[in-house]
Formats: C-alpha cells, sequence, structure tokens
C-alpha cells in the first residue's frame, strides 16, 4: 500500500523520526533549563557549550527550540485529533446517509471553510481567551471541516462499490460497515490529509504565538521564540534561523511523508 | 504543488536573512551626529506605541500617558512645565499666592490666541477650570484641582482661585488645559499650543500642524505626522527603513538594532513596578508581598531585561523628583530567597503560590521585565503566568475595572508635584486600582496635603514612600531607560523630567 522505496518518504520517515526523536528526549532532559537566564552570556554565538548560542535573557536556544518543538508538536497532534475525531464521524455519518442532515452539516462545513482560516481563530480565542488549551480548541474546530469533507467524500464513493452492497445484503449493521468496512479503506486518503493537517497544524500555532496570542511567555514554543528572535535578525540571526529551521524540519518531514503515502489529498 | 511551495517558503527566509544581514553592514558605515544647516519647516513622522484615548478631552484623558504626551503640543495651562522641570508662565503671565496658600490669583498673558483664532479671555479661564474642577457638576474631571472651591474673574485680565484648603502645591496643577469658553473638547480640539490639531484616523495616525500664532517660540517643523504602531518590532524596522523619523521609549533590545540612527539615551520617569492587587486573595497578607520584595533582585532585573540600563528605585517615585526621592529606600529589600521563603511559610503559603501578571503586549519594556520577573520568583515556589492583552483592554480591565492579580507597567506623573505620585494610593481613590488600603498612609497624606511648611512637607511626603515600601504596597522595581531614536536629518529632541514628548524643538537638518 506505502511505497517504502519512494525516496521523498525515505527522507520524511528519517526526517520526521530525528525531530520526533529529539522531541521525546527533550520532554525528559534538555542540556540546560529553557528558561533559566543568565545575565552574563546574554546573546552570545553559538558554540560548544550552547549549540544554538543564546537569546536576549542568556537563555540556551538549543534547549527551547527542543522544548518549543515539542510544545508546537503537541499542539499540532492535539488540535487534528481533534479535528479528525470529529471530522471522522460528521464525514462518515452524512456520508452514508445523506439527505438533509448532510445538506445542513455540509453547508455549516462550507461556512466554516469559508472564513479565512487566521480569522475563525481569533475569533474562537477572542471568545474563550489565550493560551496553549484555547489554541488546540480553536485549531482542532478549525480542522474539522476538511477531514469531514474528505471522508464524506471517500464513504458516498465506496457506499456503492460490491463489497459494501454485498455485506448490506448479508444484513451487516449500518455502523458496523461504516466504521469496519468503509473505513479502514478510505485511509490511504485519510493518512496523507493527517500529515497536510498536521503541517498545517505546525504553521497556525507557529502563526498564533507569533502574534502573541498562542503559547505565552516565558514559555518557549517555536512561534513565541520566532516573535521573540525578530528583534534580533540583524544581531543574531541564529536566533531565529534556528526556530524558523526547527519548523520547517517538522513540516519538511510531514510533508514528505504524506508524499510518499501517495495522496493528493487537499491541502 | 507542496514541493514547490516549501522551496518558496526556503527561499524567502534565505532572502530575509540575507536582506537583514546587509542592512546591518550599511548601518554601522552610517554616522549619527548633527551637522548640518537647521532647516526651518517640513515635515517628520512620529512613531507612537499606542493609538490615543478615544477621547481627546484634555481634562479626561487624565488616565493614558501616551495621549498626554501628545496633547502637551496642543494644549496648555495657566503655567507649564520646561525640560529642567520647572514650571513656566504660559497662559497665565504671574500669579501670586498668599499667606495660607489657600487663594492663587493669575494675571493673564496679553495677546494669547487659541488655534480658532480667538483671544484667550478671563472667561476661558473661568470656564476651563470650572470645568475641569467640577463646579457645575460636582464632580471633578481632573482630580488634582478637585479642591478648587470656587474660581472667578476680578478683571479682565485677573482670575482668582480659592480653594477649599491650603495647598501649597497647588501651583503645580495649574497645568490643566485651557480651552474655549462653551467648547466641547470631543468635538472640537481647541487648545493655545504649539501645534493645532489638524485630523486623527484611529488606529493609525495623528496629524498636527505648527501654529503660527503662537504666543512663545514657535514650533520649527510645519507638520508632524504621529502614526500608531503598536508592535515593538515593526516599529524598529519602521526606523530602519526611514518611514519613522523618531520614536520614543524604546528598550535595549529594539535599539540594539538601530545602529546607524542618532540613539539618545534617558529615562522614562516612570515607576515601572509589579503592581499588585492588594485585593487578591495572597497579596492581601503584608507578608507574602514582603517575600515578593525580597525574592526580586532589582539589579538582576535590570542587568537581565535591558543590560543594566535604568534606575531600580523603592517605593512610589522616580529620581527626577529631586526633592522628594528616596534612594535609601531602594535597598530596603535585600534580595534574600531564604527570607521570601520564610515569609511565605510564615503565611500560609509554604509550597507557594500560582498568579498571573497581566502585561500590556504593546510595551516591550514591561513585557521583557514580567518574563524576567517569573524566572526571579521560581526560587521562592512562586508560579508566576503572564497574560498578554491589548493596551485598550488593560486599561479597562486591570485600571479601571480592578480585574487583575498583578501587572507590570509603570506610573508617571503629571507634574512633579509629589502629590502626582502619591495620591493614588490613599484608600478612597479613584485611581488607586491596586486597591491599597492603609489607614496611616491617607492620615500622613492627609497631613502633608494641609501642610504649608515646605520641609515639614517634604518629610511628610517621605513618610508616605516609606509606608508605601514598608507595607510592600507593590513591588517597586525601576526607572525604566528610555531610549529615543532619531533619523540622522532630525534634531532637537529635549528630554523633560516628565512623561512628555516636546514636538516644538524638533527639526530637520541637511
Amino acid at each position: 500500500m506505502f511505497q517504502i522505496k519512494d525516496k521523498n518518504f525515505r527522507a520524511g520517515l528519517i526526517i520526521t523520526g530525528a525531530m520526533l526523536l529529539i522531541i521525546l528526549v527533550g520532554t525528559f532532559w534538555t542540556p540546560y533549563d529553557p528558561n533559566a537566564m543568565n545575565a552574563s552570556i546574554k546573546m552570545s554565538a553559538p558554540s560548544l557549550y550552547h549549540l544554538l548560542g543564546t537569546d536576549n535573557f542568556g537563555r540556551d536556544i538549543f534547549s527551547r527550540v527542543v522544548e518549543g518543538a515539542g510544545a508546537t508538536f503537541l499542539i499540532a497532534l492535539a488540535s487534528v485529533a481533534i479535528g479528525l475525531v470529529l471530522g471522522l464521524v460528521i464525514g462518515a455519518l452524512t456520508g452514508w446517509y445523506g439527505g438533509w442532515v448532510d445538506e445542513v452539516l455540509m453547508r455549516l462545513n462550507d461556512s466554516i471553510t469559508a472564513f479565512p482560516s487566521i480569522l475563525l481563530a481569533l475569533v474562537l480565542i477572542a471568545i474563550f481567551g489565550g493560551g496553549k488549551y484555547n489554541i488546540i480548541l480553536a485549531l482542532g474546530v478549525l480542522f474539522i471541516p476538511t477531514f469531514a469533507r474528505i471522508v464524506r467524500m471517500e464513504v458516498a464513493r465506496q457506499k456503492n462499490l460490491d463489497y459494501v452492497r454485498n455485506a448490506r445484503l448479508m444484513g451487516v449493521k449500518d455502523m458496523r460497515i461504516l466504521f469496519v468496512h468503509i473505513l479502514p479503506n478510505t485511509l490511504p486518503v485519510l493518512l496523507s490529509t493527517v500529515a497536510i493537517g498536521f503541517n498545517n497544524a505546525v504553521l497556525a500555532e507557529a502563526s498564533m504565538s507569533y502574534l502573541g496570542i498562542g503559547v505565552q511567555p516565558p514559555d518557549p514554543s517555536l512561534g513565541r521564540m520566532l516573535n521573540e528572535a525578530q528583534a534580533y535578525l540583524v544581531s543574531a540571526p541564529w536566533y531565529a534561523l534556528s526556530a524558523g529551521l526547527a519548523i520547517i524540519l517538522l513540516v519538511l518531514g510531514f510533508g514528505l511523508l504524506s508524499d510518499g503515502l501517495g495522496g493528493d489529498g487537499l491541502a | 504543488m507542496r514541493k514547490r511551495f516549501l522551496s518558496l517558503v526556503l527561499v524567502v527566509l534565505m532572502t530575509a536573512a540575507l536582506c537583514a544581514c546587509r542592512g546591518g553592514k550599511s548601518g554601522t558605515e552610517a554616522s549619527p551626529g548633527s551637522t548640518g544647516e537647521k532647516i526651518n519647516g517640513g515635515e517628520i513622522t512620529v512613531g507612537i506605541a499606542a493609538d490615543l484615548d478615544t477621547s481627546l478631552d484634555p481634562h479626561v484623558s487624565s488616565s493614558s500617558a501616551g495621549t498626554r504626551e501628545v496633547l502637551f503640543n496642543i494644549y496648555e495651562g495657566l503655567v507649564k512645565p520646561d525640560s529642567d522641570g520647572n514650571l513656566i508662565p504660559a497662559v497665565a503671565e504671574a500669579y501670586t499666592v498668599n499667606e495660607t496658600a489657600d487663594t492663587y490669583t493669575y494675571t493673564l498673558r496679553e495677546g494669547v490666541r487659541f488655534h480658532n483664532g480667538n483671544v484667550v479671555t478671563v472667561g476661558d479661564v473661568v470656564y476651563s477650570l470650572s470645568r475641569a474642577a467640577g463646579l457645575d457638576t460636582g464632580a471633578a474631571l481632573v482630580s488634582d484641582v478637585s479642591g478648587i472651591a470656587a474660581v472667578e474673574a476680578s478683571d479682565d485680565k485677573t482670575v482668582v482661585v480659592t480653594l477649599s484648603a491650603p495647598d501649597t502645591e497647588f501651583n503645580s496643577h495649574m497645568t490643566v488645559a485651557i480651552i474655549p469658553a462653551g467648547s466641547d473638547p470631543d468635538a472640537d480640539v481647541v487648545g493655545t499650543g504649539p501645534f493645532r490639531f489638524v485630523s486623527r484616523t484611529p488606529q493609525d495616525s495623528v496629524v498636527l500642524e505648527k501654529f503660527s500664532d503662537y504666543w512663545g517660540v514657535p514650533a520649527i517643523l510645519d507638520k508632524v505626522t504621529l502614526k500608531v504602531i503598536p508592535d515593538g518590532q515593526t516599529m524598529v524596522m519602521s526606523l530602519r527603513s526611514g518611514a519613522v523619523d523618531m520614536a520614543e521609549r524604546l528598550t535595549t533590545s529594539q535599539i540594539a538594532e538601530l545602529s546607524g540612527l542618532n540613539l539618545l539615551e534617558g529615562s522614562s520617569n516612570v515607576v515601572q513596578a509589579l503592581y499588585l492587587n492588594n485585593d487578591f486573595a495572597p497579596f492581601s497578607d503584608l507578608r507574602v508581598r514582603q517575600a515578593l520584595c525580597y525574592a526580586i533582585d532589582k539589579q538582576a532585573v535590570l542587568d537581565l531585561a535591558s543590560d543594566g540600563h535604568g534606575t531600580p528605585v523603592g517605593s512610589s517615585m522616580f529620581p527626577a523628583f529631586g526633592k522628594y526621592f528616596m534612594p535609601e529606600l531602594t535597598d530596603y529589600y535585600q534580595p534574600d530567597v531564604e527570607k521570601a521563603k520564610a515569609l511565605l511559610a510564615e503565611a500560609g503559603y509554604p509550597n507557594g503560590f500560582t498568579f498571573t501578571i497581566t502585561v500590556p503586549s504593546n510595551m516591550p519594556a514591561h513585557v521583557d521585565v514580567a518574563q524576567v520577573l517569573v524566572e526571579l520568583l521560581r526560587p521562592i515556589g512562586v508560579t508566576a503566568k503572564i497574560n498578554q492583552v491589548e493596551w485598550a483592554t488593560w486599561l479597562e480591565e486591570a485600571y479601571r475595572n480592578r480585574k487583575f492579580e498583578a501587572t507590570v507597567v509603570g506610573m508617571d506623573a503629571h507634574g512633579l508635584a509629589a502629590s502626582d505620585m502619591l495620591a493614588r494610593f490613599q484608600s478612597d481613590s479613584g485611581k488607586n486600582f491596586i486597591n491599597f488600603s492603609n489607614a496611616d498612609y491617607d492620615a500622613v497624606y492627609a497631613q502633608a496635603m494641609a501642610t504649608v511648611d515646605e520641609d515639614a512637607q517634604t518629610a511628610l511626603f517621605k513618610q508616605c514612600q516609606t509606608i508605601l515600601t514598608e507595607q510592600a504596597a507593590s513591588v517597586y522595581i525601576q526607572d525604566v531607560a528610555s531610549f529615543v531614536a532619531l533619523q540622522n536629518d532630525v534634531a532637537g529632541y529635549r528630554y523633560y523630567p516628565l512623561y512628555v514628548m516636546d514636538l516644538a524643538t524638533l527639526y530637520r537638518h541637511e
């Protein structure tokens, strides 16, 4: 099913694997306390002591990138999970049953999709307030339509295929057909959509934190770090580059993975 | 498609990095300084961090320093502060005060004109002062002048102000703007200052023009555009690109990127503190407030947040207040983590507690300090969280509604009267946003205000400051270093010991 030999896929696997490993290690151990300040080593360039240098408070950038990537990754993961689960249920039911429920839910879907995504997230943040968990919620809601649409499309296509008809004739219950028979067959499309959705989530979290409404200082996240680093683009370019590079690697890894999964899903 | 997008991202990032590097090099080659010929006229654009208050009424916009420092150029009072902090006659030419310090007599200057062309009359002065003091409505718009009992014109160039109680500092409050009789400053922004108000685009800009009939030394520039740039980084970029000619109140991190420009260092004339809501559960306990004071090493804050720039303070008074400032209070709480922990344990918080620092997001000086404070409080087990809010939200929620736990901001003074920094901490003051309540303080403050002898009064005001420190009303930190960046063809900036931006002396040169 997956083209493991695909070069892109392998590259994606390596990059993502390496990032995940770093993030995993980072949750238990970082070279320095990511929030510990030290006035005597402010803005020092990358060295053996501080692999990626230090920032304007003398904090170790490498530790912060690792911790920040973890935060960004978790937010992306959680919001994609919310979007996926709810999108899956909505998509499967509307695709299977059709009718007026389908009409209503899909039009609702359309209207959410019609909003520029950052704007919609901002509206949700304005209602619920900022911070890590509300960002997850806002992004999660934002991702529902994409998943719902894709799952609905697949279910609607497959429900008239022979294997589904057979199952029906044999008297298998609707829910069983839907979630046990059809769903596994939507996996290839779904997986690549998840990968793309994850990328969008990483970028969205970075944008939100960059705008100052996501993760709050002093806790690091990649977007938050970009925001802070922007002030020192000239005097300490390694600061912005480190955070930027981490975002690129996360997104690139998953992008290549989704490419390899063969899907040309909707971004 | 996606791959193309990714490579596009990469290209853009690299280009950005390259451009940034190139900018840095050319920046160091430029030489700051003012050697060229002074140009009469011309226009400049000044970047300001926050939009002005919705109302430009000089009698009610008393809460936002950013608005007042702009209105300083449009409105004048009977007297006004100069760049040394002295009060100089403005609309009034001279004044006399009686022996009991409860009647002030002002003689108006000849030929002072409003921006609408009319000459200022005693009627305008009586109207303005009565309006500010709320003589008709009963509620003073400007709390500093609420002590006025009556204002009357004794002849066509003399105004007599009678106070309900003696006040030796009263003259310093006569910076209250003089506006045309019967006018509504919400509709017509008309004053007597060196600049007249032309137009305003909310959230974007304010345009001022030179007032050519000004009674004193007229402004040199013909036009000044104040551009609202709430984001600190955008401000830096605008200065680098030349879109903005001048910006005030920049932080050390901002000037780090502005090496080619003409940079000046001074102080912002504010008392920056971790202001604690004294009504909020743990902070209602004196021992908790003192514990925070012991935990926070002011020098560490300065070193971490601003490369050591700034002046530590220990009470609600900044150094520009020469005779009132008490440097000895700065080190009243010697940094001591163990003592802080002991105090917390005594107060019933042996394992610390969690609270939120609300901080206006458009003020990097405060956001940076808040971040450092979070770190400094960690060793004593206190977890502080930061909540960044828009300036307007801060004013409304934290300041007016007092819905906050702690906040990092700077408090400035309208003038150089001690009351400007101390009045707000009276229990029943409308501006007492930290809900400080101390009977001793109220008594000493009231006594100080009623004392006519200058030395005795100064001693009492010092006692007020000492109470604030001993009671740890807030964690007083510093008078923030303030940098001004000017393009190399702009000069004439003057620092004031007050929160003032004087546009009249600025000029362009060759």
